[in-house]
């Protein structure tokens, strides 16, 4: 039995082959080309990594997108909590959930058009086109620039756009979670005494904090790849630059594979500890099994 | 039975393969506005009727398209390019096949100026198709009769006509730099328009060369006398928030409504076919017009520049040669004069067929003008065109314009 020699690389190999023919080879390959000029030929040491720190709408771009993870992130994950914990007590819970998890179905494109239009712009002399601006109007306000005015409002109404299509998939991998914890440890709880508040953290948020983790970590790798929306509706524009939405016009519009190359390093060295994490937390689990 | 049924088979795979190998066809990749597309694309029919060669079409505005089909090693049979810069970097490539075939035809059809913007270190390489005039604003003589306006022919007066258009509680300028993607080029127009004259043409070949620097003082004037309209919350519609987010092909629109909302619009001649199609019933020459951009410095005159498609092939097969032949033939041309918003720059296109006074008008100035430029934002590394107009974004979104001129001159 213990040949433990060579064959279970044989039942390795092709997914071993895979992974690094398309991750490990192209993940290298752009390591690589970060320290190469604009063509990918010549050696330029470190200076596409100046240029990520020290270029003005980079580090526009590097603000907004931590902007993004912390408004983000905490957005859609703590409405996706208080909706599904909400939700699970009223009678048409399928209806509104129904609902919240719509725009899960739309793509980010598509969004972003929808959005355009609701915060068009038009000067108060004329008609209002855009659904928010012809609100503001009939309440006697100016018509405000959403996509403008910089930093704060722009950015908002970007981020808002994200958080409407991803409350939905939170709510419904917290609400599975939820709908796991016995009610009879509630309902326990609420006999001996607790209010509501208690009964909300003492019980039912620790018994989620794994589902809660993972759905965070999820939002955050989601949100610091964040592009098509800031593409379709503002181009980065007004300051409100991402770190992909950079990369796509280094690579694609200016052809300077070696400035790509190098935000694309940095996007993923970013990303690098919320994996670790991730995997940490998965392997204290399967101990716990 | 089985013999017979492989037989057919073999006789029908055999059709087939001739029939696969017979059906040439090129993909054609164009850069255009949907007006200029439309009419290429009417006239492509004749020549697949003609030819059996089928074109695959490709209308965009997104740049990236062509720089991914590169890099995938599958680059379109012809493009359309809108920026000559392009052209150029695409030769140093080695991709783009040179136009020796068809030099007499060419030279026959397009004067000096034209073929000269088609050469890189003199070979040809391109022509030029779908040009545009971009010193040009856009009125409504019947508003300007009705109202009591008068045409200025100097910058001095057209900002006097801004000042009465104010007092009268109007706004005069309708603007929108709007525009996906490449959000900021219009604005790159007045810039480029105002610097041929304040500074000249032959500044403007400096600065497009970059071998002056962007916080050159006469760039920052050329800025400063585009900000003292674009700036002015009175003088444009909407405000500097209305010009940032309106849409460049609807901003002429304000010209039309009742009562208009705006007066005077500064765009290239291809808005015509923009405004013509959300106002089909306007008349040319009473319900709309243009007057050149009037001059500034009175000793530079009113010098024309404005753009236009490049037409280039990375192919040297037959049939690419064919349909480029055939594109720019005058025959072909006048098809697309025919259509609103067209202008050839091909000099055998007979002046008969354009649709109307203005387009006539249009295409006789660019003939004419006696200086004649290239929209320098088009003429820069695509970088730097970007960021030209990114600048023009924040100069309008309020930037001290010292530091937007810096950060272009730190974009090299």
């Amino acid at each position: 039995m213990c040949r433990r020699g060579f064959s279970h690389w044989i039942y390795v190999a092709p997914a071993l082959i895979i992974l690094a023919f398309f991750l490990l080879y192209p993940a290298v390959h752009t390591i690589l080309l970060s320290f190469t000029d604009r063509s990918g030929e010549a050696f330029i040491g470190l200076a596409n990594y100046k240029f990520v720190f020290t270029n003005r709408v980079m580090q526009t771009a590097l603000r907004n997108n931590l902007l993004w993870v912390v408004v983000f992130t905490s957005m859609t994950v703590g409405l996706g909590l208080a909706l599904a914990v909400l939700l699970d007590r009223v009678r048409y819970e399928r209806i509104a959930k129904a609902i919240i998890f719509l725009p899960m179905a739309i793509s980010f494109v598509g969004a972003g058009v929808i959005w355009k239009f609701v915060y068009a712009f038009r000067p108060a002399s004329v008609g209002q086109i855009g659904l928010l601006n012809g609100i503001v109007v009939a309440f006697g306000g100016q018509p405000i620039g959403w996509l403008i005015e910089r930093p704060w409002i722009n950015n908002f109404a970007l981020i808002f756009v994200g958080i409407w299509i991803w409350t939905g998939f939170c709510m419904v991998i917290l609400s599975a979670a939820y709908k796991g914890i016995p009610k009879s440890l509630l309902e326990s709880a609420r006999l001996d005494g607790a209010t509501e508040w208690q009964v909300f953290f003492r019980i039912t948020f620790p018994l989620m904090k794994s589902t809660v983790a993972v759905a965070a970590t999820m939002m955050l790798i989601t949100v610091l790849k964040i592009f098509d929306i800031v593409y379709v509706m503002t181009n980065g524009n007004f300051g409100t630059e991402v770190i992909a939405n950079r990369m796509y016009k280094e690579m694609f519009q200016f052809r300077n594979f070696g400035r790509a190359s190098a935000i694309a390093v940095v996007l993923l060295l970013a990303i690098i500890p919320v994996m670790f994490f991730n995997l940490k937390r998965f392997r204290e689990q399967e101990a716990i099994r | 039975m089985l013999r017979k049924t492989l037989a057919v088979l073999l006789v029908l795979s055999l059709i087939g393969v001739v029939g696969w190998a017979q059906q040439r066809s090129l993909v054609l990749l164009g850069e255009m506005a949907a007006q200029e597309a439309a009419a290429i694309e009417a006239t492509l029919d004749s020549f697949e009727a003609a030819t059996g060669i089928k074109v695959e079409t490709i209308w965009t505005r997104d740049p990236a398209l062509l720089t991914t089909r590169i890099e995938a090693g599958n680059p379109p049979d012809i493009v359309l390019l809108p920026k000559p810069g392009q052209m150029v970097s695409l030769v140093e490539d080695g991709l783009l096949k040179d136009l020796t075939f068809m030099k007499s035809q060419l030279e026959a059809d397009y004067g000096q100026a034209w073929l000269d913007m088609g050469m890189v270190s003199g070979t040809l390489y391109g022509f030029w198709i779908a040009v545009s005039n971009k010193s040009m604003v856009w009125y409504s003589p019947a508003q300007f009769a009705a109202n009591g306006y008068t045409v200025p022919t100097t910058w001095a007066e057209l900002i006097a006509l801004s000042d009465q258009i104010v007092a009268d509680g109007k706004t005069p300028w309708a603007l929108g730099i709007e525009c996906g993607g490449a959000t900021g080029w219009a604005g790159t127009d007045w810039i480029e328009d105002i610097m041929l004259r304040t500074a000249g043409a032959e500044f403007y070949d400096q600065w497009a060369a970059h071998e002056v620097p962007w916080t050159d003082p006469k760039v920052k004037r050329a800025f400063e006398v585009f900000g003292d309209i674009v700036l002015n919350e009175d003088y444009v519609f909407g405000g500097t928030t209305g010009v940032l987010t309106f849409n460049f092909g609807d901003s002429p629109n304000d010209l039309f409504t009742d009562p208009p909302n705006a007066y005077l619009h500064h765009q290239a001649s291809f808005i015509e076919g923009f405004f013509t199609e959300d106002f089909p019933d306007l008349v040319p020459g009473e319900d709309y017009d243009w007057f050149v951009t009037p001059s500034i410095d009175a000793a530079l005159g009113t010098p024309a520049f404005g753009g236009g498609n490049i037409v280039v092939t990375f192919s040297d097969s037959v049939e690419a040669q064919a349909l480029m032949r055939y594109l720019a033939s005058a025959a072909v041309q006048e098809v697309w004069a025919a259509r609103v918003g067209y202008i050839s720059a091909n000099k055998n296109v007979n002046m008969n067929v354009y649709p109307t006074d203005i387009a006539r008008g249009i295409a006789d100035s660019l003939a004419n003008a006696s200086t004649f430029r290239f929209d320098a934002s088009d003429l820069m590394p695509e970088a730097i065109g970007a960021a030209f107009w990114t600048a023009i974004v924040d100069y309008v979104g309020g930037e001290d314009l010292d530091t937007v001129l810096e950060m272009l001159e730190a974009a090299y």
